[in-house]
């Protein structure tokens, strides 16, 4: 019998392996019928999921983890078995600032600390304090900016106005010169660089080789009531990545998601983030990033708990959140690698023999120990050089307090 | 009581706008989603805000929610979180509403349930038009189909008609297909019209 499954999700490339999912049938061979809700807001999106209009939701890690401590209207426990990518996000700033950084393209982008430091002149010589956009305040893209800004000295919350905006509007806006620039998933750096408005200023993966973007959440109770559902959604999920990483199946993917019912943008222009050949200025040739977007090598799907915490620790950097150990427990229970071991065992996928690692302290690919399959973990450092021990989260927290 | 409604599409507004007057709230403002709304809204200091789900900057106002300082109270998401068939028949009808923080929740319902009613008969509208628009682009294909046929055949308009109608019920499809098909052949053939 087919399970029919609502799932919310946003116009985005890293919607790819749900649409894949549903589009290559691997949805189907698990004998369910998705039902892929576009949104168009994380409001929205947030509200469908909380109020139970859909069981599922293509969410911002950071909001999963902010819902359930209540810090996002209605507080509901939600649950993340799964990682639908990690990297995929870019910061382009409006042409008349990006003159100010470093015109070499390449080495801007390989370089995050001097272009950060680039960055904190260039606010010093704009009119005004520039806008940024951001599409949430609970979004990686606007931990990561706040992280980035903040390691040359830039007080986000003082030295720039961060303006909260859909993804889908972002290149609109900076038409109407209502923001300097903006971080979001692709594609819309991408279309906001293809239009002639903005310049490609820094790369997410540059800023943490690993970051963790999108996770595909659940209300709590109703995981925890549907076992079989969610061990079979998440079977499809791991084929779908499988297929999405595919350098074979990247032209195929982007013609998918350039649908009207999906991300509505070229597919030429979807298929730079999948295939990491990103278009930092429009006329440039593509700069080779590889590791841009990674749905499923290197176990992308796994939760670690070490994850949540690193957001957690972020939102308590920047007093979104007192600090205390229940909240501590509570933001790390978010990720829920239990699941995803049990609707994993017995397949081939890699599985980590642990719940939890040292976040940025992987430079080399790393083989390291795994249930099942074979595990290799790719560089994830952050590009400041520091390592998060969600062991040790104070000693963190207090590494910021001189920049801050 | 002062209501904003945060609005892109003229009629939906106004068709909200009009439900409310008639209750009896006469502290309306409608403010479309665009340039500077946030400042404007922080100015208003409006006691409910009501917002289509489905618009796009829903982010951008709940965000402003959070961090203005200009406003004296806290605004959340609807008024009784307890209310579940209130929240799921608001969502379903599309409305969002924010409240400010200490309003009686007797004193919100009413406008919460006025909004969806207004959204849904706005819904109903919405479809009726979109039904209308068809039905005249229906007519345009029948039109030309005709006209084919009057040229090609030399028929009088009648008579075509009568053509059309005769196939499609011998056909047991919508005279519209029918038509549809004949001007798609007309096309390939180089008839021309």
């Amino acid at each position: 019998m087919t399970t029919g499954l609502k799932i919310a999700f946003l116009p985005l490339t890293d919607a790819a392996v749900l649409v894949a999912a549903r589009e290559q049938g691997f949805a189907e061979e698990e004998g369910l019928a998705l039902d892929l809700v576009r949104t168009t807001s994380w409001a929205t999106l947030r509200d469908r999921l909380v109020f139970g209009q859909v069981h599922a939701a293509h969410m911002l890690a950071p909001l999963a983890v902010a819902v359930t401590l209540g810090l996002s209207q209605q507080a509901a426990p939600l649950a993340a078995p799964y990682k639908l990518n990690v990297n995929g996000n870019m910061l382009v700033m409006a042409s008349g600032f990006a003159a100010a950084l470093d015109p070499d393209l390449a080495a801007r982008l390989a370089d995050p600390l001097g272009t950060a430091h680039d960055f904190a002149a260039a606010i010093g010589l704009w009119r005004r304090k520039p806008v940024i956009g951001v599409v949430h305040r609970f979004s990686s893209h606007a931990i990561m900016l706040r992280y980035w800004l903040a390691s040359a000295g830039v007080d986000p919350d003082r030295d720039v106005v961060l303006r909260v905006l859909p993804p889908s509007l972002t290149v609109e806006a900076i038409r109407a010169g209502e923001i300097d620039g903006f971080i979001a998933g692709e594609p819309w750096g991408s279309a906001a660089v293809d239009a002639g408005l903005a310049e490609t200023v820094a790369i997410g993966e540059r800023i943490w080789r690993r970051g963790v973007e999108k996770v595909l959440a659940f209300r709590e109770p109703w995981l925890e009531g549907n076992p079989d559902t969610v061990d079979r959604l998440l079977r499809a999920l791991v084929r779908a990545a499988a297929w999405c990483d595919d350098p074979g199946n990247h032209p195929a993917l982007a013609v998918l998601l350039a649908d009207p019912r999906y991300v509505d943008q070229p597919a030429d222009c979807i298929l730079r983030a999948l295939s990491g050949q990103i278009i930092a200025r429009t006329g440039q040739p593509p700069i080779s990033s590889p590791d841009f977007m990674l749905f499923s090598r290197e176990a992308t799907p796994f939760p670690w708990r070490s994850q949540a915490l690193w957001i957690y620790s972020q939102l308590v950097r920047w007093n979104m959140v007192a600090h205390d150990a229940a909240t501590v427990a509570k933001a790390g229970a978010v990720f829920r690698p239990d699941i995803f071991r049990r609707a994993l065992a017995g397949s081939n996928v890699p599985m980590p023999g642990a719940s939890m690692k040292l976040e940025g302290a992987v430079h080399m690919p790393l083989a390291v120990g795994s249930r099942q399959g074979e595990l290799t973990l790719g560089p994830d450092h952050f590009f400041d050089g520091r390592v998060f021990d969600p062991e040790r989260i104070d000693d963190f927290l207090a590494s910021f307090t001189p920049s801050r | 009581m002062r209501i904003v409604i945060i609005d892109d599409s003229g009629l939906r507004a106004t068709v909200l706008e009009e439900g409310l007057r008639e209750a009896g709230y006469d502290d309306i403002h409608i403010v479309p989603p665009r340039g500077a709304f946030v400042a404007r809204l922080e100015r208003m200091a409006p006691d409910v805000v009501l917002m289509d789900l489905g618009s796009p900057s829903r982010d951008t106002l709940e965000e402003m929610l959070t961090v203005s300082r200009a406003l004296a109270r806290p605004i959340a998401m609807f008024v009784d979180q307890s209310d579940e068939a209130m929240i799921g028949a608001a969502i379903d009808a599309g409305v969002s509403a924010y409240v400010v923080d200490g309003l009686r929740k007797e004193r919100v319902k009413p406008v919460l349930e006025l909004a969806v009613r207004r959204f849904n008969a706005f819904a109903k509208i919405q479809s009726e038009l979109d039904e209308a628009r068809t039905a005249l682009s229906d007519r345009k294909i029948i039109d030309r189909a005709k006209s084919i046929l009057m040229n090609q055949r030399n028929l009088s308009e009648q008579d075509a008609y009568a053509l059309l109608r005769s196939s499609a019920m011998n056909q047991g499809k919508k005279i519209v297909d029918v038509a549809q098909a004949l001007i798609t052949a007309s096309d390939l053939l180089g008839g021309g019209l």
